[in-house]
């Protein structure tokens, strides 16, 4: 199937846009202005004020001569881009590919899209309603080239459907300023009778190019199809990517859930064909009224399960606002990679950690519970107790240190070491009895002390002494000395654990 | 229920029948007809799963620790609450072997993962979940009892009712995961549907006489209620090699004793 392009024109940008935010200037003559060289030059003007005679580029103090009552508004730069791009995102729902064509049109890569609307003349149709409703004048033209389709858009009177194949000999009856060709080229070609573009075609292409440059024949060659052009979408379209347009808006529940469940098969089966699981997904709405809202989830493991995903993104979908009712929905995949073959029947039973209903399981209590809220610990090469261990990021990972073997640690431990009140005999003999909360614990079995030196390159302070103690109930505690014994703020006892 | 007491009812009459057995036979014939009917299952032959302490698991009907149920913890402070983490981590090392994963969820968690090491689990193999609100440490508790495959689900419950732990109870006959309920009551301690109600004190070390240094960890197991079970205290020792009950009256009495003496 050929390529099919459409080209959308906004005759008048700026001002319509202005119109749409202040009514009043729909009756009034107005343009919009910018400095330029120490003088406002009209960069915008409407309908109304072009039709007295204001063109663009003249400077304000002539067109007020003009028209006396005009209204002068200032255009602030790049605003007109803002506008662009915002319409361009709208326009994504009547195609996946849609680009900036600066500074007032649109190039849609509609290839494949015209018969959800009934047929290609229907699909102008719709977009030329619609823009008309929100306050926007267009005009549209739909060709097999963009070069085509532009200069249809433009200058193709009432001709908005070039059918496939035919641009060709249509084309030629359009003057050269339909090529997209610089002023100064034109007014050569404008000078030397070149009134009409199949006056070019039957020119020797050595000579064009002598008199008129390269770019003219590669304008042609695009306009013609004979040379490839591309786009630069708005927003690039995504390998796994699936989307759901509705003809009628959608805005139960019942309704979204179907629209993503088919969604997420679709894709689903094009991952394990592949044998790729996604990690990421992204389903987003777009609403009638323009707003596009979107909720995404992730997995631990690639995962191309439709029942699995479905369950982790139902979880969401009440946060998603249907307005007045959405119109396409889109699912994305923008992080796949390579899934890892099913394993688990041969240890049927056993659940390891690379199994995938831990990891499905895991998945949901994310969503549910969002993220930080799940840990996995590996050792780490500290021996300071609160760095000892790191957090895992994945299920799947590992490293090489190796839990301390020979020491014992307290199967509870505080967060931060808590004060207590010690009483011990002579230098780095156990404490013979210590206060903690309020109560006194006789200390009968000690062992230690176990020094642990603060890690000087990480942060500064002192070592500590830890010892194991039992007190006469057969409670074991953790505790530890601060310092050396002694010193000037004298000792300080913590503590900081207790064991099973 | 009166379709099952009918089914009961018929079997003692065809029991009566065939064989004229003593009445002692009958009741051990109708207990093992009624055991598997309250969430217990026959132990398989074979894969026979033992803790390594007997004298404990005699307690239980058939002689064997329940897996495949929830069991319920209670600790009265913070003391307690660690002699608590560290029997249970043992028990947990045995159900995990060597390549089982394990859940603990709770709102503070406390547990300092390089111990677990010395209870036979490979802290790597844990996954910790810190829920923010206890609604939510229950809904995750119930998600993963319902995970096949699972060794353990821990879980540090606040206050917990009969239809909610009735839940877990069904998650877990369903699954076959083993469910620890850590339970730290705020108020008065509620029915909890478990198998068996626990108690884990520390006690005093021994040592040899005149070594210095503390021993291995030692607990008074207590079980409270045990379902078709006989209730009792035991002294247990965890060593490297695995648990070891010591055959010595429990504490208090040495205590009494030794007072006596002097």
């Amino acid at each position: 199937m050929g390529r099919r392009y459409v080209s959308i024109w906004f005759r008048h940008l700026m001002t319509d846009w202005c119109t749409i935010r202040r009514p009043e200037l729909k009756h009034i003559p107005f343009v919009l202005v910018v400095p330029l060289r120490g003088r406002m030059v009209v960069t915008a003007a409407c309908p109304l004020a072009t039709s007295q005679g204001i063109v663009l580029g003249m400077p304000v103090t002539d067109a007020r001569a003009l028209v006396p009552l005009l209204e002068v508004i200032n255009d602030r730069p790049g605003q007109g881009e803002r506008l662009l791009k915002a319409l361009a995102e709208w326009f994504i729902r009547y195609a996946p590919l849609v680009a900036m064509d600066a500074p007032d049109g649109l190039i849609l890569d509609a290839t494949g899209c015209p018969h959800l609307w009934n047929g290609e003349s229907s699909y102008l149709q719709e977009m030329e309603t619609r823009m008309e409703a929100a306050g926007y004048r267009i005009s549209t033209a739909m060709a097999d080239t963009i070069g085509a389709a532009w200069a249809f858009a433009r200058y193709g009177k009432d001709i908005k459907i070039i059918a496939q194949g035919a641009h060709l000999h249509t084309l030629s009856s359009l003057p050269p300023v339909a090529l997209r060709l610089e002023t100064s080229v034109l007014e050569r070609l404008q000078k030397l009778g070149l009134y009409k573009i199949e006056s070019l075609l039957s020119m020797p292409r050595a000579a064009l190019r002598r008199r008129f440059g390269q770019t003219l024949l590669d304008r042609l060659d695009q306009a013609m199809g004979r040379q490839e052009e591309f786009l630069e979408p708005v927003r690039p379209v995504l390998q796994w990517e699936e989307r759901l347009p509705c003809l009628e808006p959608i805005s139960t529940r019942t309704g979204i859930e179907i629209a993503l469940h088919r969604l997420l098969e679709a894709v689903c089966v094009k991952l394990s064909r592949v044998g790729k699981g996604l990690r990421k997904a992204i389903f987003q709405t777009y609403r009638i009224d323009g707003r596009i809202e979107n909720i995404e989830i992730g997995t631990n493991r690639p995962s191309h399960h439709t029942a699995h995903l479905f369950r982790l993104l139902e979880e969401k979908i009440g946060t998603l606002d249907p307005g007045p009712g959405i119109e396409l929905f889109i699912l994305q995949a923008p992080h796949v990679e390579d899934s890892l073959p099913e394993q688990e029947r041969l240890w049927a039973g056993v659940c390891r950690l690379d199994d995938a209903r831990l990891s499905e399981l895991l998945d949901r209590l994310t969503v549910k519970l969002g993220p930080g809220c799940i840990h996995r610990y590996l050792p780490a090469e500290h021996f300071w107790p609160e760095r000892s261990v790191q957090k895992a990021i994945t299920l799947q990972e590992s490293t090489t240190a190796e839990w301390l073997a020979g020491r014992i640690r307290p199967v509870h431990l505080l967060r931060t070491p808590e004060r207590v009140e010690v009483s011990a005999p002579i230098p780095d003999y156990p404490p013979m009895l210590f206060r903690y909360k309020g109560k006194i614990h006789r200390v009968k079995k000690a062992d230690g002390p176990e020094r642990i030196e603060r890690e000087w390159w990480l942060d500064s302070g002192q070592h500590r002494d830890y010892y194991t103690v039992e007190d006469e109930d057969g409670c074991r505690y953790w505790l530890f000395r601060s310092g050396h014994y002694g010193d000037d703020q004298g000792s300080r006892w913590f503590i900081h654990g207790f064991f099973a | 229920m009166v379709s099952e007491c009918a089914c009961v009812t018929k079997k003692i009459s065809i029991f009566t029948a065939l064989m004229p057995s003593t009445k002692h036979d009958i009741i051990r014939q109708l207990e093992k007809e009624i055991l598997p009917l309250q969430g217990y299952k026959p132990p398989t032959p074979g894969g026979q799963f033992s803790l390594g302490m007997r004298p404990v698991e005699e307690a239980f009907p058939n002689g064997v620790f329940p897996t495949g149920a929830m069991h319920e913890f209670l600790a009265a402070n913070q003391e307690e609450a660690a002699a608590r983490s560290g029997f249970t981590a043992a028990v947990v090392g045995k159900l995990m072997q060597d390549c089982g994963v394990c859940v603990w969820i709770g709102r503070k968690m406390e547990v300092f993962p390089p111990a677990l090491a010395q209870y036979g689990i490979g802290p790597e193999r844990v996954i910790f979940i810190t829920p923010s609100s206890e609604a939510q440490v229950i809904w995750a508790m119930e998600e993963a009892l319902k995970c096949e495959g699972l060794a353990a689900v821990i879980g540090h419950v606040r206050d917990i009712d009969l239809t909610t732990s009735r839940r877990l109870q069904l998650a877990v006959e369903q699954s076959r995961v083993t469910g620890f309920i850590l339970h730290e009551p705020s108020r008065q301690v509620a029915l909890v549907a478990a198998v068996a109600r626990w108690r884990i004190k520390p006690l005093p070390s021994a040592l040899e006489d005149g070594l210095p240094g503390v021993g291995f960890p030692r607990w008074q197991v207590e079980l409270l209620k045990v379902r078709n079970g006989r209730p009792g205290k035991w002294v247990v020792e965890w060593s490297a090699r695995g648990f070891h009950v010591v055959s010595q009256p429990v504490l208090t009495e040495t205590k009494e004793q030794k007072r006596k003496v002097v």
